[in-house]
């Protein structure tokens, strides 16, 4: 299965990346495609996840052809 | 109901009236409108902040702003609102956002354009990173609650 995974903000400048094109056998969690994508950095406290462009749990689980986006929390308005 | 996500300076006043003009044929039924500007301060955090860039979730951000709105129109009884976001590089004095909510009555006005500021606060996909006086660059870490304020 093929997932594109997005980054924002503070994230993406903390990970030097705004974008990872990840292929897995298996069906994951929204929290298993972190590690899967970031073995080496735990999943932040305040982290806000989306799949498809809507806010989910990270224990959501993911579809092939999925976006997913981790950001951290919103500053806008 | 309209949603725009601009890259550009804005001026929310016109928009305001651009907007209006165009919903003309509600003019009868409109007793009230609200409208909040959010515009950019030059401090923050006891700090001097020269400019600041605001980035989005683009798609995100106007699926979220849609999103909003609708709850807001299904809560109170309004007739019409419009909501603006800039993105992109911003300097004090700037608007940030537009918020307008037409109905028939202050009370729904007054409460959904309240709701819709609120929610986008907590809920759309931007992000804002301040350039102070003394180009030291820093993200904004989250948005204070605009309830219960003391």
């Amino acid at each position: 299965m093929s997932i594109k995974v997005r980054y924002f903000a503070s994230l993406k400048e903390k990970l030097g990346r705004s974008e990872d094109n990840l292929a897995f056998v298996e069906v994951l969690t929204v929290r298993d495609l972190w590690g899967g994508a970031n073995p080496q950095q735990s999943l932040p406290d305040n982290i806000l996840a989306a799949v498809n462009m809507e806010y989910v749990d990270l224990d959501s689980r993911v579809n092939d052809g999925d976006e997913v986006a981790f950001f951290p929390p919103v500053t806008g308005g | 109901m309209a949603v725009f996500i601009v890259q550009g300076d804005f001026n929310p006043w016109q928009e305001i009236q651009k907007y209006q003009n165009s919903i003309d044929s509600l003019a009868g039924k409109i007793g009230a409108a609200c409208i909040f500007i959010g515009t950019m301060r030059d401090f923050n955090l006891g700090d001097s902040v020269k400019s600041m860039t605001l980035e989005h979730y683009p798609g995100m951000g106007e699926k979220q702003l849609e999103v909003i709105v609708v709850e807001a129109h299904q809560q109170w009884s309004i007739l019409d609102s419009l909501v603006v976001h800039r993105v992109g590089d911003i300097v004090p004095k700037d608007a940030i956002v537009l918020v307008a909510v037409w109905s028939a009555h202050r009370g729904d006005a007054f409460d959904a354009c309240r709701y819709i500021m609120e929610a986008l606060k907590s809920r759309a996909p931007f992000w804002k990173k301040e350039r102070l006086v003394s180009e030291y660059e820093r993200w904004v870490a989250e948005n204070t609650t605009g309830y219960n304020l003391v």
